[in-house]
């Protein structure tokens, strides 16, 4: 694997490589972090934006990647790997991705160090830039916080994909071909994304574990939206990644194991902080396509928009195409005892119009029968929390849907007052006839 | 030389016609566009820095890196907001595309004019689907955002193949190879271009030849 390569080619070529494994490593974690990112463009060079391009530098990140390179260069069978996994607030952890960038014994030895391999590597970059918005993980990073958070960890060697579960795929970035071997850049991603159990007393390889939520049910059910009663209080760690203290972050791997979940405490891994639309799940299901998110196609329950029906059992409301069908009594025969179609009976009107005036004001005023002929539902209103407070949205929406009637629509003093009025309109036309003149006096003064 | 060309197609509702052209085109200038040249008095030159910004689609679920240049955004929002309306006023089946065109330039002598010789080509076309019900729409964001991300790959594999780029120019020869007329990113030279195809499934072009063919041959 010698080459030719005079002394200064061959240090640009071993710091463009150094840097390169850096700035990698800066692009894969900064586009998990969970914000979008922006760098400004600057037509005089400043010298330390290496290939040319404003890739910041987090120091932590940085000083984990040297940690873990240990003065080394990837080379042949010795390739730095990011692992990006996903921890809940219950502290159970998945491995998400692996990014891997290795060194194969594939030499072009005529390439040109200084210019050629330098501009390809500023190329594979801005594609790593590109391809890290496009793994399933980047959405799921988006949307990291109170329920679960990204992490990252560095390491050096034997690229380790066992954490990935079965069937993981892979996408090649890209290859620059050096002089010493040709560098890959490449994505490995989970599409599995069920939590399984692992844990037994065997595998204690005397590494110490991060305390996990103990649950015995082995369970490889998908991620679904759990009623909210379930739904965790908002978790330890709020959607900082970069957490030093914690054990998975250093140079050596960790044995980690993933505790099992029943399907409840896994509901809220991947939803977004803001539950309260029931139906609503993280996006990016597929269906059976050969893309990026065919990964999630057994795992999330497709988005829908809100007061959108389940589409999945209940086919009677939502194959009705009407709005807000899923308000609807969800029983359609009962219809007739639907109190909007067949008003409660009222008492005896004593008038025609005083029984379309008792009418109009039963189906407010029998407030009790009516609140429980239309809650049918679990009425979660959108963008409400849970209801951990007295008076939610929800609650305070059902107790003042049927408010109580204003007196002054009420029968008998609306009727009285009819009544009186209409005796004592004869009275008021004899005082105007009488005044009779004052009135065309005024009128004449207004022309 | 042989031009490179390459195409992708897509299927989207008309409101995401412009944020996935751009997606793409956006994409395809990040790997194309350099850093300002600098030229110094021996003759060698150094680069600018290019920064990125991730930009999230308000009707499809992706985000795509862009270069940081208001103006390349512009320009190419300006001709992707044209071939957006192009599309919608053509009133026939909604099948459009859009070229993107790297091309070098050639100097010829007067009084002849300069030739553009291109060197790759980027066609996108897109297949404009009305949906009825807003399950059909959210069920769209999704799938479309999963064909982006295809779209992305499918580029990133073709630009890491390393194929034929002109050569990087002398000071005298930049403005042949690279647009050099933005204030802080330099992309090769470029052209875009679109087409709407009529209902029949031809093009306009081909339409106006065999009018001038028809014509001829009376």
């Amino acid at each position: 694997m010698e080459t030719d390569l005079n002394s200064q080619d061959r240090k640009d070529l071993d710091k463009f490589i150094k840097f390169f494994a850096l700035k990698t490593v800066q692009v894969i974690v900064q586009a998990r972090l969970g914000e979008k990112i922006c760098t400004r463009s600057s037509s005089s060079p400043t010298g330390s934006d290496l290939f040319n391009l404003a890739i910041k530098d987090i120091p932590e990140v940085t000083h984990e990647a040297k940690k873990a390179l240990a003065g080394q260069l990837p080379a042949v069978g010795r390739s730095m790997c990011v692992e990006i996994s996903l921890k809940t607030s219950e502290g159970d952890s998945m491995e998400l991705e692996i990014w891997c960038l290795e060194m194969n014994e594939k030499c072009d030895k005529e390439i040109k160090v200084s210019y050629t391999v330098y501009n390809r590597l500023s190329l594979l970059l801005k594609s790593l830039l590109a391809i890290t918005r496009v793994t399933p993980a980047y959405r799921l990073s988006r949307k990291q916080g109170h329920e679960y958070v990204i992490l990252y960890r560095i390491y050096f060697g034997e690229v380790q994909l066992n954490g990935l579960g079965e069937g993981f795929q892979t996408v090649r970035v890209g290859t620059v071909g050096t002089p010493v071997g040709t560098i890959t850049l490449s994505c490995a991603y989970r599409i599995n994304l069920a939590f399984m159990s692992t844990r037994t007393a065997g595998e204690d390889d005397g590494v110490t574990y991060p305390s996990v939520e103990d649950s015995q049910e082995v369970c490889t059910t998908s991620f679904s939206t759990s009623p909210p009663s379930q739904l965790m209080v908002p978790g330890k760690e709020g959607g900082v990644p970069l957490a030093p203290n914690q054990p998975a972050h250093g140079a050596q791997a960790d044995q980690e194991r993933l505790a099992t979940h029943t399907p409840a405490d896994m509901a809220h891994c991947a939803a977004t902080p803001s539950s309260s639309e029931d139906t609503e799940t993280v996006s990016n299901s597929s269906e059976g396509r050969a893309s990026p998110h065919d990964v999630l196609e057994t795992i999330f329950v497709r988005k829908v928009g809100a007061f959108v029906n389940k589409p999945i059992n209940q086919v009677t409301l939502t194959s009705l195409d009407i709005p807000f069908a899923m308000f609807a009594p969800k029983n359609l025969e009962l219809e007739d005892t639907d109190p909007m179609v067949n008003p409660p009976d009222s008492p005896e009107p004593a008038s025609p119009l005083h029984g379309s005036l008792h009418s109009e004001g039963s189906s407010g005023g029998s407030s009790g029968n009516a609140h429980d002929d239309f809650v049918m539902i679990d009425f979660k209103p959108a963008f409400s929390k849970d209801d951990i407070l007295p008076m939610d949205l929800g609650t305070f929406y059902r107790e003042f849907q049927n408010p109580p009637q204003l007196s002054s629509l009420s029968i008998d003093i609306g009727a009285q007052s009819m009544a009186e009025d209409l005796d004592s309109l004869p009275e008021k036309l004899a005082v105007h006839e009488k005044n009779v003149r004052e009135f065309d006096a005024f009128v004449e003064t207004l022309q | 030389m042989n031009c490179r060309s390459e195409v992708l197609e897509m299927s989207v509702e008309g409101r995401q016609v412009e944020e996935a052209m751009l997606a793409v085109l956006h994409t395809v200038l990040l790997h194309r566009s350099t850093g300002k040249f600098h030229y110094k008095k021996e003759g060698t030159y150094s680069i600018g820095t290019v920064g990125t910004q991730d930009v999230d689609c308000d009707f499809i679920d992706f985000t795509y890196v862009r270069v940081s240049s208001e103006e390349l955004d512009r320009a190419l929002r300006k001709v992707v907001g044209e071939f957006k309306d192009a599309l919608r006023n053509s009133g026939g089946d909604g099948l459009g595309q859009m070229s993107l065109e790297f091309y070098q330039k050639k100097k010829s002598r007067w009084p002849f004019s300069d030739e553009c010789i291109p060197w790759e080509v980027w066609t996108v076309k897109v297949h404009v689907v009305a949906l009825a019900t807003e399950q059909e729409r959210q069920i769209c964001r999704e799938k479309v955002g999963e064909k982006l991300c295809e779209k992305i790959i499918n580029i990133v594999e073709v630009m890491n193949r390393h194929e034929y780029l002109p050569k990087m120019p002398t000071q005298s020869e930049v403005d042949n190879v690279f647009d050099t007329g933005l204030r802080d990113v330099q992309p090769y030279l470029y052209k875009i271009s679109f087409q709407i195809t009529d209902a029949l499934g031809t093009s306009v072009t081909t339409t106006m030849r065999r009018l001038i063919k028809d014509t001829l041959a009376l």
